[in-house]
């Protein structure tokens, strides 16, 4: 009896890890949404395109940051809880 | 090893393991382990390199002054663009912060080889000392000012205490986000080859497919490597720049 709730409880760690990867594709969506907008942007003004660089990584970081933290949910449920 | 019915055989994680080089026996801090040796090789490729780079000092470079050159001023500029030039005694770290994780991550792409910056004990490192620099810097230069950037005055009255707040969690929360966006990225990139190799391994004649994706990630981790060390001393630098520049809220 024991034994089913331990794989019961197993397999709760393992779709909670699951579901959390989910939140990398909110990830995915925002530096996608930057990186498109850069583009259309450095389109219009290519002369100017090349001084926003480091704005556009800045931002890609800044919007990667949020979707590491559901990664480091998930390594957190896999390999921790 | 194909006909077994459970899952995977090549485990992606396995890679990561840090063990003892001489020997079987627990691990002490001052055990020398795999992780030892591949930041030892690190300091060495970047001091040879450097050396070699620097010693002809000729008008016209040859190839690996070339190399040499082109990262100093690349990370020279980027210093001075972002921090201004307040900032550009920072460089040294800078430098040294750049050329170190780039070399550890693409010494880590080497076939069998093992990439320090995939481990987050060590990004962590980085990050906090980053972190600490910051803190630190900032409030010698602005003294009690520094805590002036949490208080944003350009917001209504109302809306700053919130503001505050909220700016108070995402400080503290740079080193974490800083650490874990460089292990994770060299952790999963590398976890994805090993897992494209465990399909090679299972599908037969059919296993060009994954051979094929395997040399298109190599690719990608070429890129990733180089960019994700670019991102964190950029992200190093817009931190300094909170706590040299002048305010710019």
């Amino acid at each position: 009896m024991t034994g089913d709730l331990i794989q019961f409880a197993l397999m709760g760690k393992y779709i909670g890890a699951g579901l959390a990867t989910m939140g990398l594709g909110g990830a995915g969506i925002g530096v996608g949404t930057i990186a498109g907008n850069f583009l259309s942007g450095a389109l219009r003004n290519p002369s100017a395109a090349p001084g926003q660089m480091a704005n556009l990584f800045v931002g890609i970081a800044f919007a990667e940051a949020l979707g590491i933290f559901s990664f480091l949910i998930a390594l957190l449920l896999m390999f921790a809880v | 090893m194909a006909d077994e019915a459970g899952g995977l055989v090549i485990d992606p994680m396995h890679q990561f393991q840090i063990h003892p080089l001489f020997g079987e026996g627990p691990l002490t801090w001052y055990t020398p382990t795999n992780q030892t040796l591949w930041l030892g090789i690190t300091v060495v490729v970047i001091s040879i390199l450097m050396l070699i780079g620097s010693a002809p000092r000729k008008v016209i470079p040859g190839r690996t002054q070339s190399i040499t050159e082109l990262l100093y001023t690349f990370i020279h500029d980027m210093v001075e663009e972002v921090t201004g030039h307040e900032g550009a005694k920072f460089f040294p770290y800078l430098m040294v912060l750049f050329t170190f994780i780039v070399t550890s991550n693409l010494l880590g792409l080497i076939p069998g080889s093992f990439a320090p910056t995939s481990h987050i004990a060590v990004t962590a490192v980085l990050a906090l000392m980053v972190f600490l620099t910051v803190t630190l810097v900032g409030f010698y230069k602005k003294g009690i000012g520094f805590l002036g950037m949490f208080w944003v005055s350009s917001a209504p009255l109302v809306l700053r205490p919130i503001l505050a707040l909220i700016e108070l969690i995402s400080y503290f929360v740079r080193p974490l986000s800083h650490s874990i966006r460089l292990g994770g990225n060299i952790m999963a990139g590398h976890a994805v080859m090993k897992v494209f190799a465990g399909f090679a391994g299972v599908m037969g004649l059919a296993s060009i497919v994954p051979i094929a994706a395997i040399a298109a990630i190599y690719g990608l981790e070429l890129l990733v490597a180089v960019v994700q060390a670019y991102v964190f001393t950029i992200l190093t630098c817009v931190y300094l720049r909170d706590a040299v520049g002048e305010a710019h809220h």
